[in-house]
């Protein structure tokens, strides 16, 4: 009996693998003729993105694995996801001391010594894919959108490469890649969720900090994650609508 | 780019270490704030019926159209792909600010300026067009459009046509450059340019700039053509320049004062800046040199007897010292702008180039440009009476 | 039709100059505005295809599942059972896609280990961290512990 379903659960995986790779394929014949090949649908899913900060390490396996996964250039000025480190005095929690040695790329070298009363922690950043993105609203040609299924985007064809929403994201996730003089940032792995893997950060994520969610998926453990813990966004007088959602988000972090 | 790394101070976001907006950015606002406060000084005298200052009217409206055509030139050059500027005409999108700068643009130049200048001009054209020959006969005749009717009541209609189009170029104008204000002022996530004041004070500071740029054309136009500087007309552009940078340098304070009043999460990261990496060209040049000397010297005219030698060498000093300390409002404002964090924990340094695409030497080009233009137009739509040149020839 | 006030001529053909000249305008925006703008929002409906066509590096773990059962199941239990496997092997979708010809390289156990086990006061109190210099005998860290299940029982 536990061998029969063993194979039956083998065979029934490779079907739906050689289906799904040949979907995959059979999307890419038809890239650029529009969304004939719809096996997904934009209506259906929302996505955000849930860290656990009491659970990262610094490993810079995020920032490594997007990257390699997005071809992010990899000079220190350009960055999808990075990681900071927070230095915060209790008495002086307003003026933390903050750094990202080449975005945490390489992890963080020891700088602080143990027990001196101080905080210190990890905190990964990303693009917040925020529902009122700031950097939408002042793209003048449409070139950076929020898609129907909750994720900010940039069309590389069509970007002016202004600049206007490098300027107005309060987060700091955008820069011009210049190799095409257009803006970039976090797609939150678009090619890939919509293929139904999760982002490059998550996958590589050792400790399970990063979370990919789908808001719309009611048994997306997402919902449960935002109920059980004290949740921030970053900051929320900006009212952007961040979607990145944190756990354990210290007071002290911009 | 390595470079950039020692000038950092405390913590950035590290895609925030390069400045997005560069020198080229710092002369779009001060080109447009030019245009504006050039128009506005015009319509000074065609609505506003202030007779002192007609003999600016002609030479500002080709000031201001020599400065609007190179206006959107350093935002051209700064792209990272030029040939997709059209997209803002294709698809402008609605809730961008920066979207509508094309269309406020082309109906200021196209709609307000040309026009205006065409009406102004129009019995000078027709009168070029009748004394030229070959290839000047040609153009004269095209920018007369093939009509040659310059009846006193043709004229007449163009004078009333003129004026409405003059009365809707004043809130044209102050939408040109109140919103090229807007453009910073209306980004939340930056707090230095973050306010509600940011196009008015642009506005403002577009009419002293502008005021004082057609001050010294005329000052210098004057000298070079060697005929005697009309010292009313003279004395009472001052009396706006000042009249101006008053309520400017008030909104400025205003700003200033509320700012440190309020003293906001990033108001010690501001102050900083202001102390140290801003401190010469926002306090010592903007507001010292820029504003406070050549305030003082205009009020100083108000209320001392000078000679008009000396009126004009005071004129002519002050309105270049107001030329510098609006420059450096908008450096300040622009790169000012960018060289904190929007962590407010670090700051950043300018790396400006040189004969880079968005260096020194592109930009002293671009501000070259304009005066070469003027001479152009100077030369075509020459603003000054022609002496002995006004018989009608009749056309052959 | 009445005729046209002469004196008022010129004007008229400046309004047909600017008539013609925004027609021109919305003719060249009718035949220019990208295909699909709009369909979705203020954007051009094609770059969702665009972005979605770019290739992946990463294949995810369900992949590696697929043929390295083995792994999967020696790693069950232990504290590394949830660690994505490229997050220690690198990006292998190459080799996912053609498991012959393209082989993943091993990875460089002490320092990929340390990449995570180093001691650091930012990390949480929580996580097993170690001094090399003080922790085992400076030699692979393999020699102790498995990677796919660290524990020593």
């Amino acid at each position: 009996m536990a061998v029969d379903r063993r194979i039956f659960l083998q065979e029934t995986g490779k079907f739906l693998i050689l289906t799904g790779v040949a979907s995959v394929a059979f999307e890419h014949v038809l890239a650029g003729t529009a969304e004939a090949a719809e096996n997904y649908h934009l209506t259906d899913h929302w996505w955000a993105m849930a860290i656990d900060i009491d659970k990262c390490i610094g490993c810079g396996g995020c920032v490594r694995a997007c990257k390699a996964e997005n071809h992010v250039p990899l000079e220190p000025f350009y960055f999808r996801t990075w990681v900071e480190r927070y230095h915060v005095k209790p008495e002086d929690m307003e003026h933390p001391e903050v750094d990202s040695p080449d975005g945490g790329y390489d992890g963080f070298p020891e700088r602080y010594a143990q027990g001196d009363g101080t905080k210190n922690f990890f905190v990964p950043k990303l693009c917040n894919h925020c529902a009122h993105s700031p950097c939408v609203q002042v793209c003048p040609v449409g070139a950076t959108f929020e898609s129907p299924d909750g994720v900010v985007l940039v069309d590389k064809s069509y970007c002016l490469g202004c600049r206007y929403c490098v300027q107005a994201c309060p987060y700091g996730c955008r820069f011009i890649d210049p190799r095409t003089n257009t803006v970039d940032k976090c797609t939150l792995c678009y090619h890939r969720i919509t293929k139904g893997l999760t982002t490059a950060c998550c996958e590589v994520c050792p400790m399970g900090a990063r979370r990919l969610g789908d808001l719309k998926d009611p048994k997306d453990p997402i919902h449960a994650f935002l109920r059980d813990h004290k949740i921030q966004v970053l900051k929320p007088q900006m009212a952007t609508g961040a979607k990145v959602y944190y756990n354990d988000l210290d007071g002290s972090v911009r | 780019m390595e470079a950039i790394l020692h000038g950092v101070q405390g913590y950035m976001y590290p895609n925030e270490l390069e400045l997005q907006w560069s020198i080229l950015i710092v002369l779009y606002p001060f080109i447009t704030g030019l245009v504006a406060g050039a128009f506005i000084l015009a319509s000074l005298e065609r609505v506003f019926k202030v007779e002192a200052v007609k003999p600016t009217y002609r030479l500002a409206l080709l000031t201001a159209l020599a400065f609007l055509i190179v206006a959107p030139l350093p935002l051209q050059m700064h792209l990272g792909h030029p040939e997709r500027a059209f997209e803002m005409f294709l698809t402008p999108h609605t809730t961008s600010a920066m979207a509508m700068f094309g269309f406020v643009y082309l109906w200021y130049l196209m709609a307000v300026l040309v026009v205006e200048i065409w009406l102004e001009y129009r019995k000078d054209i027709v009168l070029a067009w009748r004394g030229s020959r070959g290839a000047r006969r040609l153009f004269y005749g095209i920018l007369a459009l093939g009509s040659d009717n310059i009846s006193p009541r043709a004229l007449a209609i163009d004078e009333k046509v003129g004026k409405a189009v003059t009365i809707v170029g004043i809130p044209s104008a102050f939408l040109l450059h109140g919103y090229v204000g807007f453009i910073f002022g209306s980004v939340k996530a930056n707090p230095w340019w973050s306010s509600p004041l940011m196009p008015v004070v642009f506005l403002f500071s577009a009419m002293v700039s502008g005021i004082a740029l057609v001050l010294l054309m005329y000052v210098f136009f004057s000298w070079l053509r060697r005929t005697a500087v009309d010292m009313l007309c003279l004395d009472t552009v001052a009396k706006y320049l000042l009249y101006a940078f008053l309520i400017d340098f008030s909104l400025e304070m205003l700003d200033l004062v509320h700012r440190i009043y309020e003293a906001d999460e990033s108001f010690r990261a501001l102050d900083f800046m202001v102390h140290t990496r801003l401190y010469v060209s926002q306090i010592v040049i903007q507001i010292y040199i820029g504003t406070l000397v050549p305030l003082g010297l205009l009020a100083l005219t108000q209320f001392a007897r000078f000679g008009e030698k000396a009126r004009k060498g005071i004129y002519t000093f002050a309105a270049c010292l107001t030329l510098v300390g609006i420059f450096a409002m908008r450096w300040n404002v622009v790169i000012g702008g960018q060289l904190f964090s929007k962590s407010f924990l670090g700051y950043t340094t300018y790396k400006m180039g040189f004969a880079t695409r968005e260096g020194l030497l592109p930009a002293i080009v671009l501000m070259i440009l304009p005066f070469v233009l003027l001479w152009g137009l100077l030369k075509l739509l020459p603003p000054w009476e022609k002496e002995g040149a006004a018989e009608v020839q009749p056309l052959a | 039709m009445p005729a046209l006030d002469k004196d008022k001529r010129h004007l008229y053909r400046l309004a047909v100059l600017f008539a013609a000249g925004i027609l021109a305008f919305l003719g060249l925006r009718a035949v220019m505005v990208p295909k699909g703008f709009g369909r979705y929002g203020f954007f051009r409906a094609g770059a969702l295809t665009d972005i979605r066509s770019l290739p992946i590096s990463y294949a995810g773990r369900a992949a590696c599942a697929d043929c390295h059962s083995d792994i999967v199941d020696m790693r069950k239990g232990s504290l590394h059972a949830q660690i994505g496997c490229e997050a220690c092997h690198g990006p292998l979708e190459a080799h996912a896609a053609a498991p012959d010809t393209t082989k993943p390289r091993l990875p460089n156990g002490r320092a990929l280990c340390l990449g995570c086990h180093l001691e650091n006061v930012a990390k949480p109190a929580s996580f097993p961290q170690v001094d090399p210099k003080e922790h085992g005998d400076a030699g692979p860290c393999t020699s102790c512990h498995n990677p796919h299940h660290p524990e020593i029982s």
